[in-house]
């Protein structure tokens, strides 16, 4: 969920949106922002299934460490959404492997 | 190859004040860091800091983060952003700039300031999708503008799980509760009675057991702990939430310095393993100094007094500042870091620090 | 449990009587006065230089607690939106016959309406009893910090700490 208004940080400024393709559906997401964060501003909290248990994981560390939130990011797998930026059209795909 | 006076490493509070002063004594200065943006994670701080007034006392972090990339840039601090570093060797740094360029650099001096992790507990249920660091919820809510859940429950009621639980209401979420292991509450009693003001309880001697959940946190359980940290069979409360987050402690980054060569010694006051210096943040490598919580885990005020020292320092090893110019500057740097570490809270850091100190001084045979 | 600030949070009558930023009762019943609830030795001094007055003195070194001078103080407030934790009230128990003014500062959305009446809340958050909103102080030197001041019937003024408004509370 965005954050539209805060007492401190004031309302949310009108940013650029950009349409992300996550799992084949199209989601509206703000250019720059972390893939992560865009994630989860649509409501989805689980990003990847471990190889072998196929247990759910997600943002954990947001610092790019930990690298349990990794995604399939136009192709290329194991990229960290944390601490990578949304560009227009990009394709997000469920690393389960 | 280029030749740079001062590479500092890691561009938040303690990087930008060592790099300033460094600068500002007539050094050259690179600073490397490998996020999209400086500020460390000052802009992620929207409370007001405490502190002195020379420490920007009652100013919100991100506006702090906003004066120091000022004066950096006032001072002609040469700052180079999404840079890695894969290697140290000897006085040359190898560095991935943009994520697919290679390429040596050879650095004079060295400062590292490259700041902490959090630190984790594992529990049934900890790799579950909504259980996350504190400072992670902090970075996706603040920064971002992103709530990842609507119930949050906060383990560990230091500074940070305080400030961070403050700052989820203020996004306009619910906190269910502060949970805290030990019989008593770890952070500043003002951040505890501000949280309790605005309804939160805290709930000492009490921990996690389980998360539960199917592909995300849904519900968790809760019990109290006995005298000697066992759970009291009986106590357990199960309630929902939908996010865990995890604020028991930082440790210091200390890989790259490890990397450098420098030794380290165990303080549990300061976070851990933390890189052995002296009192002008050298390490036990000669011109390789570090500043910040990447030498042990403080405040913001500490963070910014030890990176100037480090960057004093390293302007009069350099020879920009001559032995009597600099001296002055050191005392007073360290009298007022000697008064940050005062109190209660304090005291037990100002130890630590000391015996960083003598250890260095033992090892460096002085 | 047991009480007091360091197991829960909420300072208790007799630590906060301890204080040195803490007003006398003699002193509460003249008139508006700062009530200042910092009672651990913290490294941060911005309250001293925020009172024009000179009326609070941390001195060094710095962990010193604030200390009050009851006759210097006004109650005028501008101490409040400059504590960076949050931690200085101002109470005036000769608001009106019945009831006492306090004021607190406040970093919430909504911010309540003057006027309104809304549930008065003690240091723990729960609702202790009906207060009417009489200012909303927003100014750009507070930097986002609001400072609001509520009626309450005066036994309740030494217990009233706060409003919350349209948010969830811990269970």
């Amino acid at each position: 969920m965005r954050i539209k208004k805060h007492p401190i940080l004031g309302s949310l400024e009108k940013k650029k949106e950009v349409n992300i393709v996550v799992d084949g559906k199209m989601l509206k997401a703000i250019e720059g922002e972390p893939i992560a964060s865009a994630l989860m501003a649509n409501k989805i909290i689980t990003f990847r299934k471990t190889r072998i248990t196929k247990e759910p994981r997600g943002y954990f560390c947001g610092i790019g460490l930990c690298t349990d939130c990794m995604m399939i990011v136009n192709g290329v797998p194991n990229v960290r959404t944390c601490i990578t930026p949304v560009t227009k059209g990009m394709k997000i795909e469920t690393q389960t492997v | 190859m280029l030749t740079t006076d001062v590479v500092v490493v890691g561009g938040g509070s303690a990087g930008l004040a060592a790099a300033i002063e460094s600068s500002k004594a007539g050094a050259e200065v690179l600073l490397i860091d490998e996020n999209a943006r400086p500020g460390g994670q000052l802009f992620k701080q929207i409370h007001k800091f405490f502190g002195s007034r020379r420490h920007y006392a009652g100013i919100r972090g991100f506006e702090i983060g906003r004066r120091l990339l000022e004066e950096a840039h006032k001072n002609e601090v040469e700052i180079k952003l999404n840079t890695i570093i894969f290697g140290i060797l000897g006085n040359k740094i190898g560095i991935v700039e943009d994520k697919t360029h290679a390429k040596w650099l050879k650095a004079k001096t060295i400062i590292f300031s490259c700041g902490a992790s959090e630190k984790l507990i594992s529990f049934p249920g900890w790799t579950l999708p909504g259980v996350m660091g504190a400072g992670a919820a902090q970075t996706i809510i603040n920064l971002h503008r992103v709530l990842p859940g609507s119930r949050f429950l906060m383990i560990g009621s230091g500074n940070v799980g305080l400030v961070v639980s403050y700052q989820i209401l203020q996004a306009g979420a619910e906190v269910v509760a502060i949970i805290e292991a030990l019989p008593k509450i770890g952070g500043y009693g003002i951040h505890a009675s501000k949280i309790r003001r605005a309804g939160v309880q805290i709930a000492v001697s009490h921990t996690i057991k389980e998360a539960y959940g199917k592909d995300k946190v849904e519900a968790v359980t809760i019990g109290a702990l006995d005298k000697n940290m066992n759970l009291v069979p009986g106590s357990e409360k199960r309630f929902k939430v939908d996010v865990i987050c995890l604020a028991v402690g930082l440790k210091p980054n200390i890989e790259l310095p490890l990397m450098a060569g420098c030794e380290t010694m165990f303080l549990a006051n300061l976070g851990g393993q933390v890189p052995i210096h002296d009192e002008n943040m050298e390490t036990t490598v000669e011109g390789i100094y570090v500043a910040g919580d990447c030498a042990g885990i403080e405040e913001v005020s500490t963070a910014i007094e030890s990176g100037r020292l480090a960057g004093i320092a390293v302007a009069e090893k350099l020879g920009y500042l001559t032995k009597n110019e600099a001296y002055d500057v050191k005392v007073n740097l360290r009298e007022v870091l000697d008064e940050l570490r005062g109190g209660p809270f304090g005291m037990q850091r100002k130890y630590a620090k000391q015996q960083l100190i003598r250890r260095a001084a033992h090892l460096k045979g002085v | 449990m047991e009480k007091g600030l360091e197991t829960t949070g909420i300072p208790s009558m007799e630590e906060l009587e301890k204080t040195p930023g803490f007003p006398s009762s003699k002193r509460l019943m003249e008139g508006p006065v700062a009530v200042i609830e910092c009672l651990q030795e913290i490294p941060c001094d911005p309250c001293e230089t925020a009172c024009p007055l000179g009326a609070i003195e941390v001195g060094k070194p710095i962990t010193n607690l604030p200390e009050l001078d009851e006759d210097k103080c006004t109650g005028c407030g501008i101490c409040i939106p400059l504590c960076p934790g949050l931690a200085i009230f101002v109470i005036d128990y000769t608001y009106s016959e019945d009831e006492a003014l306090v004021t607190f500062p406040y970093e919430f959305l909504p911010l309540p309406e003057e006027d309104s009446l809304v549930n008065a809340t003690d240091r723990s958050g729960r609702p202790l009893t009906k207060g009417r909103i009489v200012k909303v102080l927003a100014r750009k030197q507070f930097d986002r910090t609001v400072v609001v001041s509520i009626a309450v019937l005066k036994k309740y003024a030494q217990r009233v700490r706060g409003i919350v408004l349209n948010r969830g509370k811990g269970e």
